[in-house]
């Protein structure tokens, strides 16, 4: 147990590093002619049939969401240890406020963050005299334009939605933030909040770390997360699999279909309960799109699956009375409200 | 006898760098307490915004992720 990691240090990262590139490449550009001979030609089973696509769509995408997830996110991981939460706050502090929400927002796209970590980062950033509406920037477009969203979104939906939804995402951030910065807030955080003195020790701390030491942190949490998203992952893409293969293109119109102003709002309360599992629920979301769901629809159920968290927002009792929690709840929930509305309006 | 104070509100994350910090005195063979920081007080008096953090002897030696057992091993004989 002991002599693993000490072992796995000395492997010549140099050479592992464009073996283990080359072959996600060859796995990705294998992945559908093989998931295509498997279920038509392994398995017998009838192209067009509802039985063959639902297969087909399953064993398209089990391997292609894992080779995302495992893939993908190992770089993005990486590449987000750069931009650590010290960094941000020392970047907007002091700033007036459109820059600093407008940046926060920004930072939450690539400032690797967990809701645990919601509370000292809330405090650290009080503690720098940064407004609250810059903080409250942050914390929606960290969750919201979250990193295992973008990199599905992007694999199984194209460019396109993925910047549409970034878009989104950092809009809905930036006039939240800004609305909540108008607001007379401060009366309701926790009075011991504004007390804490923080200490200099991290941030006079020399955390350079070596490119070697990212990337085995990037590939250590990458393994941790697809552990515990795989199983509904699976189930997921069987959901999404299902429905891309018997449910009817008209059934998915009628109740979802633009012309039913409800559909919005529906989608993004039965969101609400699926926290976190964005891994899980995007292949189902693929599926739908894939029988006419209209893109505002889709894009106001993804970003409150990832942005309306009940566990977090536990956690940010802590620190805040429960209705500035209400507050920020409704502001975002409003934002994800107008962003359905608008696009379905639009006609995308 | 060192001081290993590990700085998280008891997150998976945190408890995952308890354990490792476990191993890591075991390997460096030194005599050590560790001691699992949940206040958030405490977590921000040493600067720590993004959890978990290591502190040995008062020393904040790293924030934000989980060394390996071999990395703390080492800061713990340096």
């Amino acid at each position: 147990m002991t002599a693993l990691p000490m072992r796995r240090a000395h492997v010549p990262f140099r050479l592992l590093a464009p073996v283990v590139v080359v072959g996600w490449l060859a796995a990705w550009f294998v992945n559908l002619p093989l998931a295509n001979w498997a279920a038509y030609d392994l398995l017998g089973l009838e192209r067009g049939s509802h039985v063959g696509d639902a297969v087909a769509f399953f064993l398209l995408d089990v391997p292609k969401v894992l080779l995302l997830l495992l893939g993908i996110m190992t770089v993005v991981s990486f590449l987000r240890s750069y931009f650590p939460p010290e960094r941000m706050r020392a970047a907007l502090a002091g700033r007036g406020t459109l820059p600093a929400t407008v940046g926060a927002a920004a930072f939450g796209v690539v400032t690797p963050f967990c809701s645990c970590s919601a509370v000292p980062l809330f405090i650290g950033f009080v503690e720098a005299g940064i407004p609250l509406g810059v903080t409250f920037a942050f914390l929606i477009s960290s969750p919201m334009v979250n990193e295992v969203a973008l990199v599905l979104l992007w694999g199984l939906f194209g460019p396109g939605i993925a910047l549409l939804y970034m878009a989104a995402g950092l809009t809905v951030a930036i006039v939240g933030g800004l609305v909540l910065g108008r607001l007379p807030l401060e009366k309701w955080i926790e009075p011991w909040v504004l007390a804490v003195r923080a200490g200099g020790g991290a941030t006079s701390l020399d955390l350079r770390l070596s490119v070697e030491q990212r990337m085995r942190d990037a590939w250590a949490s990458t393994k941790d997360l697809v552990r515990r998203v795989l199983l509904y992952v699976i189930i997921g893409i069987g959901i999404g699999a299902f429905i891309h293969g018997f449910v009817p293109t008209e059934l998915v119109a009628q109740i979802g279909g633009r012309d039913n102003p409800f559909a919005v709002p529906i989608v993004v309360a039965i969101a609400i309960p699926l926290y976190s599992n964005a891994a899980g629920t995007i292949p189902i979301v693929e599926a739908l799109l894939g029988k006419g769901l209209p893109l505002g629809t889709t894009l106001a159920f993804m970003m409150s699956i990832v942005a309306i968290s009940l566990p977090e927002f536990v956690i940010l009792r802590r620190v805040m009375s429960l209705r500035l929690i209400a507050v920020f709840a409704s502001v975002v929930v409003a934002g994800i409200l107008a962003v359905g509305f608008l696009f379905n309006a639009l006609g995308l | 006898m060192k001081i290993v104070e590990v700085l998280g509100p008891g997150c998976n994350n945190c408890r995952r760098l308890e354990a490792v910090a476990r191993e890591a005195v075991v390997i460096a063979g030194v005599e050590a307490e560790i001691r699992h920081v949940t206040d958030y007080q405490e977590i921000l008096a040493h600067g720590v915004m993004s959890t978990p953090g290591l502190v040995i002897d008062g020393k904040v030696v790293s924030v934000g992720r989980i060394p390996s057992a071999s990395d703390i091993a080492g800061w713990l004989t340096a």
